[in-house]
């Protein structure tokens, strides 16, 4: 059992309300700590107040159980480092895209459209279904969508 | 040096301090989220209706981060400290448990947007003035939660101020209810701005350094946003009752009768 093997099987784990980017990939997982009998593995909340973290924190416990049933499976969520937007990796801003998120801009004008690329787009509510994303209008192809707010 | 909560624990005085603080900010957080979540299908377009939603929904959950920093500092579960504390307890500024409005929300609401705005901005300005200072707070979890829930909190900056200028400026009518909010916050907010008793303490200490700067520091902010816009703020008088000290109105016990309901059926019951 090294940090990276249980790194490895966190991809599998998703934010039920982001389910095509992973708890790694959105940079949720923060410091994992492997010794004989104990993995511990601090989460990172993207938000505060965000209702997901519980159901993603047993996703995260039962994971590793299955895989390591001898081992007593310790997690925490941590605000420090403190979520930032910057933690979402590369592989991560093309999976919320391709889900038709746009990912985080520098802020809140920097938004692309998700299905057509261009920047003709209008914010139309700064709070959308989740916590994290706000709701634009994209007036080059006319479809609306949701951005992941960023956060600095 | 910076503490950590167990360190706080550890001294009677650095806890009761700490524990004060803490209480006012869940406390502020959990009744100003209640009264956003009345207005769940009351709101003036759907669009606000999500928003208002999700600005309660983080409200609570802020409420619940620091619900939590009192349960590692032994103070209960923060489930027990948020549903089952007495009004006498709380220590929410009294201007955040008025009602919205006239009316109930289940049964002929007449709520009133201008006032809902008008006092969660007043709450949003000086929960970020709090968390600003908290930022050097020698506490590091609590300077950790500040550092990380100010931005969240700049989102409802922005949604309250963009509701206020299109106020101030869309017709008579909707200046004259921006208006009107204003001059019902003299009666209430006397509070608001401030931490009670343990002021002078917090000053002191290395807690909240600069406590004693934040109410001034409020009242310019919240003034200067209005100046632009041209409409007077009154002035803060000395508050008829204060929330920091457990004065409350009937407002509140009814508001947490409600809030609680559920969770006094069983409190025992896993969620």
């Amino acid at each position: 059992m090294t940090a990276s093997e249980v790194e490895a099987l966190l991809r599998d784990i998703h934010d039920p309300e982001i389910p095509a980017v992973s708890i790694v990939d959105l940079g949720m997982v923060g410091q994992v700590t492997c010794q004989d009998d104990r993995v511990s593995v601090s989460l990172i909340p993207t938000f505060v107040g965000c209702p997901a973290q519980r159901l993603i924190a047993g996703q995260v416990k039962r994971r590793l159980e299955q895989q390591y049933p001898d081992v007593r499976v310790e997690v925490e969520f941590s605000l420090s480092p403190a979520w930032t937007s910057s933690r979402i990796t590369d592989a991560g801003r093309k999976a919320l895209k391709d889900s038709g998120i746009a990912p985080p801009g520098r802020d809140l004008d920097d938004v692309a459209c998700p299905y057509c690329g261009q920047r003709d787009t209008v914010m139309q509510n700064l709070f959308a279904s989740t916590s994290c994303r706000s709701l634009y209008y994209c007036r080059s192809c006319r479809n609306p969508f949701e951005a992941f707010k960023p956060i600095a | 040096m910076p503490w950590s909560i167990d360190q706080a624990r550890q001294d009677p005085a650095r806890r009761r301090l700490v524990a004060e603080l803490l209480t006012q900010l869940a406390d502020d957080d959990l009744i100003i989220g209640f009264r956003d979540q009345e207005w769940l299908g009351l709101a003036p377009h759907i669009e606000e209706d999500v928003a208002f939603g999700s600005i309660g929904q983080e409200e609570i959950g802020h409420a619940a981060h620091f619900y939590h920093l009192l349960e590692e500092l032994g103070l209960g579960s923060a489930d027990d400290l948020a549903s089952l504390r007495p009004p006498q307890e709380r220590r929410n500024s009294v201007l955040l448990e008025q009602p919205n409005g006239p009316g109930h929300y289940l049964e002929d609401p007449h709520f009133d947007w201008a006032w809902t705005i008008v006092r969660h901005y007043a709450h949003d300005v000086w929960e970020m003035t709090v968390l600003a200072g908290l930022e050097a707070s020698a506490l590091t979890p609590l300077a950790d939660a500040a550092r990380k829930i100010l931005p969240e909190k700049r989102y409802h900056r922005a949604h309250q101020e963009l509701w206020l200028k299109t106020m101030a400026r869309h017709d008579d009518e909707s200046r004259a209810r921006l208006i009107r909010a204003l001059l019902d916050l003299k009666e209430w907010w006397g509070d608001l701005a401030g931490f009670g008793d343990i002021a002078p303490e917090l000053g002191r200490s290395h807690l909240l350094p600069s406590a004693a700067q934040l109410p001034d520091r409020f009242h310019r902010e919240f003034r200067t946003f209005f100046a632009a816009l041209e409409v007077d703020v009154p002035a803060a008088g000395d508050p008829r009752l204060n929330g920091r000290a457990g004065q409350h109105t009937e407002a509140l016990t009814a508001a947490l009768a409600t809030l609680s309901e559920v969770y006094r059926l069983d409190p025992k019951a896993g969620w």
